[in-house]
């Protein structure tokens, strides 16, 4: 077989970004097509129907479901207060004596109604949410009440593995060399609501450091898992993350323990040091994979906006390779073979595999499923 | 819709799984039907392709390049302008593409019942049966407040809602207010918010009218017939027909390239053959071994994203599956770590390793699901997590298994003094006759002495059972092949899926390591015979073909017994297999691993060796 289908992470200086910022219910665009943004605006807003209380009424005034419709005195729909008499009875012989009424638990508005349950649903005051640019650019599409798609042209970094939030900040290179591991002492006043970038590996002890001075985010080759046990205080089950509240956010570029940062990577990032990067570390591996992202916008000409259509990276002779697993983990190799037959290796596991050479000269066999494609 | 040979000579079949997409060729020769050729790739669910035809065609393209040169024929050709060509015209095109799918998360419900022990079981089996992941099971009785109930079913975001709950004729009240709830919600679907949620009512049928009222309007209701019209009786076959429905009409829309590839999958007429879950797939083939042999079955389908355990138990045929959405050996390895314990995966490791190393393979491998372990280390860690994987699946499965709780249930004298309840788990490993092990880790170890050891290790088989795994994992081809040709299904199935391993004798009893445990006597094929005083704490392997049968005679030791009578002594037939049978003489319940560190990495090593699990050189 001449070639083959092999995924990989997209490291690129220069590419047009796409991104949908939708609101998670319909609500009000704020921007226009055509409109240039800012990563801090807001572009669209919505309110979430607030939490819903299910209330027995029927319970609380003391009659059966079906009698209820006789003393209530709301409807679905209504505004209520925590004053407001939901339903109250007329007393004893209909004359008033030991009346009793019940009131709303809370404010908002009336739901639901039920006959069969005697249950209203009492549903709290909206909740205001609002959506972010995250990149600078050109709004580029609207869709009507739900977002917008916001594109620039950006140099872009997509990681393997994050933990935190969405943030904007400038980048800042603390490295000397890809495969660097810095000292604390580099983490000072200096870094504060930067983006830093460690190199191949960030200790726990230097992450509280860089906590302490206000860094915004960390971008690294590895990280030790045990590391993020300790910052969230919970093994990672299954990996979808994104939403930790840790104070900063981390993207690793690699993978997990102390492993080199892609030449191509650290360059890039060494080039742009001192620009303002968009960054989260969203990561789902499974069913529709999200990864972190670095986004550095570039300038640019709206004519410029024309997406390159997504084309499957291609392992072929001469095809630049990252290895992803052991031996060998992180290093560069070009391939040159890949031999048809099944192989065995070390594993005894039999294969598909391609021939590869390291700069050194040195050459190894190695699984198909172990490299990723280095896109040039 | 089904067709005879005449029509069907090439097909090619794909199981779009989460981490990889698995094409099979399938071809009518000499008289019969036979799996001829395999090929995978990555499923390509993901960004930037998005489209789970792209990885259907790189295997398929794998498959038209294998065929090509097992042939010796270069004018094979099964697709063209990346489409399939149906059917088939000599060496050009195929006759019917068929595929299953789990890829993109499978299909993920919620279920909602009055008694969770009872209506929200029923409703549970009804999902896992048609080949879903159960999210959540919300019951009126489950403790959790209602403002609670509310917010998690707002939260899901399933692809769809089963409501069940009440027998027919009796109180309508818990169920209503269930629906109350759910209306509350407002749950939305979790691929897109372009259409209403699809949400199932299978509850008694004297409250369709009130369900109507509070849910029509917000939800995509259908009804159908109540899933436990009584309490000792379920009705599932309703329910989970539209489960599949639904999955065809709204959940496979909305996934990436789904439409497309629904529009391939096709018989030689052009007639579309409907994509199923891959696990109802797998329950298909699991349900037909256990009939046609009469016997009791259990099975297995470890994944990347999940582990699935299907169980064929009693007289009756019970079949029951249940689904580990988190345990798996990619997408869901880290999770097997964190829910088994560090302690646990260890003591199946014949070396030292540091934690810190291990737990980053573990990361490394969840974040790059599709690498394969290459050095041998990797390889022995992998099926140490897999055995934990598996056994905790199992475990889950056996707690489900069980008979319809709730049910009065007359008692004899006999019965006054045992502990059997209503409720209580079928799965009787003692009565268990086939344990067959299908998925990456077990179809693809480099070994099938390795299949063994970790079938045996993870779901301790208790008495005589026979192991079998999955040739090179099709049974979810031959799942959804059966619903176009059960002929073809059946004949790969016997000829090429099955791979019959051996058999496992497990005395069942406590005892003390080197203390007499097991006298067997082996009169094997061609004279040759096996005999040893086998003491407590070993495993002995004796080769014995597959298709052959070994004369055993059989006697326990201090208070170990055989089988579900409790005899000490048997006379049996042992089925042989590809890797023989297999004395183990370790204890079961309970069943212990000596706990001093270096004893039982001496012990791992002795049992690895005498089952040629591993070479020598990781064993010294």
């Amino acid at each position: 077989m001449g070639q083959a289908y092999s995924a990989g992470l997209t490291v690129t200086e220069s590419m047009v970004v796409r991104k949908e910022r939708i609101l998670p219910l319909k609500g009000k665009v704020l921007v226009t097509k055509g409109t240039k943004v800012k990563a801090e605006d807001v572009v669209a807003e919505t309110l979430l129907p607030g939490k819903v209380i299910p209330f027995n009424l029927a319970n609380k005034l003391g009659v059966t479901p079906t009698q209820l419709e006789k003393y209530i005195k709301i409807k679905a729909g209504d505004q209520i207060t925590k004053k407001t008499i939901l339903a109250e009875n007329s007393g004893l012989f209909g004359l008033g004596f030991f009346k009793s009424e019940v009131r709303s638990p809370v404010e908002g508005e009336v739901e639901n109604i039920s006959a069969v349950t005697g249950q209203v649903l009492l549903r709290e005051p909206r909740i205001p949410v609002q959506v972010r640019a995250f990149v600078d650019g050109i709004v580029t599409k609207v869709i009507p009440d739900e977002g917008v798609v916001i594109e620039n042209k950006s140099a872009y970094i997509q990681g393997i593995f994050g933990i935190g939030d969405e943030i904007t900040g400038e980048l800042l290179m603390l490295a000397e060399t890809p495969d660097d591991e810095i000292d604390a002492g580099k983490i000072t006043e200096a870094c504060r609501n930067k983006i830093i970038i460690t190199g191949s590996f960030v200790p726990y002890h230097v992450i509280e450091i860089a906590r302490k001075h206000g860094v915004k985010g960390i971008i690294t080759g590895g990280i030790d898992d045990q590391d993020i046990k300790k910052l969230l205080g919970y093994d990672i089950g299954v990996a979808i993350t994104g939403h930790e509240n840790i104070g900063l956010t981390i993207v690793c570029t690699e993978g997990f323990g102390k492993i080199t940062m892609a030449k191509k990577t650290f360059d890039l990032l060494k080039q742009f040091s001192g620009q303002k990067a968009s960054v989260h570390g969203h990561t789902q591996i499974r069913a529709g994979v999200i990864r972190p992202e670095i986004i550095i916008p570039l300038d640019f000409n709206e004519d410029e906006l024309i997406s390159k259509e997504a084309s499957m990276p291609i392992l072929e002779i001469g095809t630049l390779i990252r290895i992803i697993r052991q031996p060998h983990f992180g290093t560069i190799a070009k391939v040159t073979a890949l031999p048809e037959e099944l192989t065995k290796v070390e594993s005894e596991t039999m294969v598909r595999i391609l021939e590869a050479e390291f700069e050194d000269g040195t050459r190894i066999r190695i699984p198909r499923a172990n490299v990723e494609v280095i896109e040039s | 819709m089904q067709y005879d040979e005449k029509r069907l000579t090439r097909i090619v079949a794909t199981d779009c799984g989460s981490t990889t997409t698995k094409a099979i060729l399938i071809e009518y020769v000499d008289g019969e039907y036979r799996q001829t050729i395999r090929g995978e790739a990555p499923t390509t669910v993901e960004a930037p392709l998005n489209d789970v035809t792209k990885g259907v065609i790189n295997s398929t393209q794998e498959l038209e390049e294998l065929a090509r040169l097992k042939y010796n024929n270069p004018n094979i050709k099964f697709m063209e302008n990346g489409e399939f060509i149906i059917p088939r015209k000599g060496d050009i095109g195929i006759d019917a593409y068929v595929s299953t799918s789990s890829a993109g998360g499978g299909l993920q419900m919620m279920v909602t019942g009055v008694v969770a022990k009872m209506t929200g079981e029923s409703a549970e089996r009804a999902a896992l049966g048609a080949g879903a992941i159960v999210m959540d099971l919300i019951a009126s009785n489950d403790k959790r407040m209602n403002h609670e109930k509310i917010e998690r079913i707002r939260h899901l975001r399933p692809d769809m809602i089963l409501m069940a709950g009440g027998e027919d004729g009796g109180t309508v009240k818990h169920v209503v207010e269930m629906a109350e709830l759910v209306s509350g919600a407002d749950p939305k679907p979790r691929l897109g918010s372009s259409y209403k949620l699809p949400v199932i009512y299978a509850g008694n049928k004297e409250a369709v009218e009130e369900i109507r009222k509070t849910l029509a309007e917000k939800v995509d209701l259908i009804i159908t017939d109540n899933l436990r019209p009584k309490l000792e009786a379920e009705n599932l076959g309703p329910a989970r027909d539209k489960i599949h429905d639904i999955f065809m009409e709204h959940v496979m829309q909305q996934a990436p390239g789904y439409n497309k590839l629904m529009e391939w999958t096709r018989g030689p007429d052009l007639q579309r053959v409907p994509i199923m879950p891959t696990p109802a797939a797998v329950g298909n083939i699991m349900q037909t071994i256990a009939k046609d042999e009469q016997i009791e079955v259990v099975g297995v389908d470890i994944g990347g994203a999940t582990t699935d355990v299907f169980s064929v138990f009693t007289e009756d045929y019970v079949f029951n599956r249940t689904v580990s959405a988190n345990l798996g050996m990619s997408y869901s390895i880290s999770n097997v770590l964190a829910s088994s314990g560090l302690a646990n995966i260890m003591r199946w490791v014949p070396f030292d390793i540091n934690e810190s190393e291990l737990r980053n393979m573990i990361k490394n491998k969840m974040i790059r699901p599709t690498t394969i372990p290459s050095l041998l280390e990797e390889l022995v860690l992998e099926q140490a997590i897999a055995k934990e994987a598996l056994r905790l699946a199992f475990e889950q499965h056996k707690e489900f298994a069980s008979s319809l709780k709730g049910m009065q249930r007359q008692r004899d004298i006999s019965e006054a003094f045992s502990q059997s309840t209503s409720g209580a788990s079928i799965v009787n490993m003692m009565t268990l006759n086939l344990l067959v092990g299908s998925g990456g880790v077990l179809s693809h170890a480099p070994r099938r002495y390795q299949t063994v050891m970790m079938l045996i290790d993870a779901f301790l088989p208790e008495g005589i059972t026979r192991l079998a795994v999955d040739s090179i994992f099709m049974m979810p081809h031959l799942g959804v092949l059966s619903e176009i040709s059960p002929r073809a299904a059946t004949e790969v199935f016997r000829k090429d899926c099955m791979v019959y391993l051996g058999t496992c004798v497990a005395p069942v009893g406590k005892g003390k390591y080197g203390k007499p445990a097991l006298y067997a006597k082996l009169e094997l094929p061609g004279g040759k015979v096996f005999e040893e005083n086998i003491p407590f704490g070993e495993i002995r392997l004796i080769p014995c073909e597959p298709g052959k049968v070994a004369k055993a005679t059989l006697k326990t030791s201090s208070g170990l017994i055989l089988d579900a009578s409790k005899a000490k002594e048997l006379t049996v037939d042992l089925h042989g297999g590809i890797v023989g049978i297999v004395l183990d003489t370790r204890g079961r319940q309970p069943f212990a691993l000596p706990t001093e560190k270096g004893e039982r990495i001496s012990y791992l090593k002795k049992w690895m060796r005498e089952l040629k699990a591993y070479p020598e050189d990781i064993l010294v």
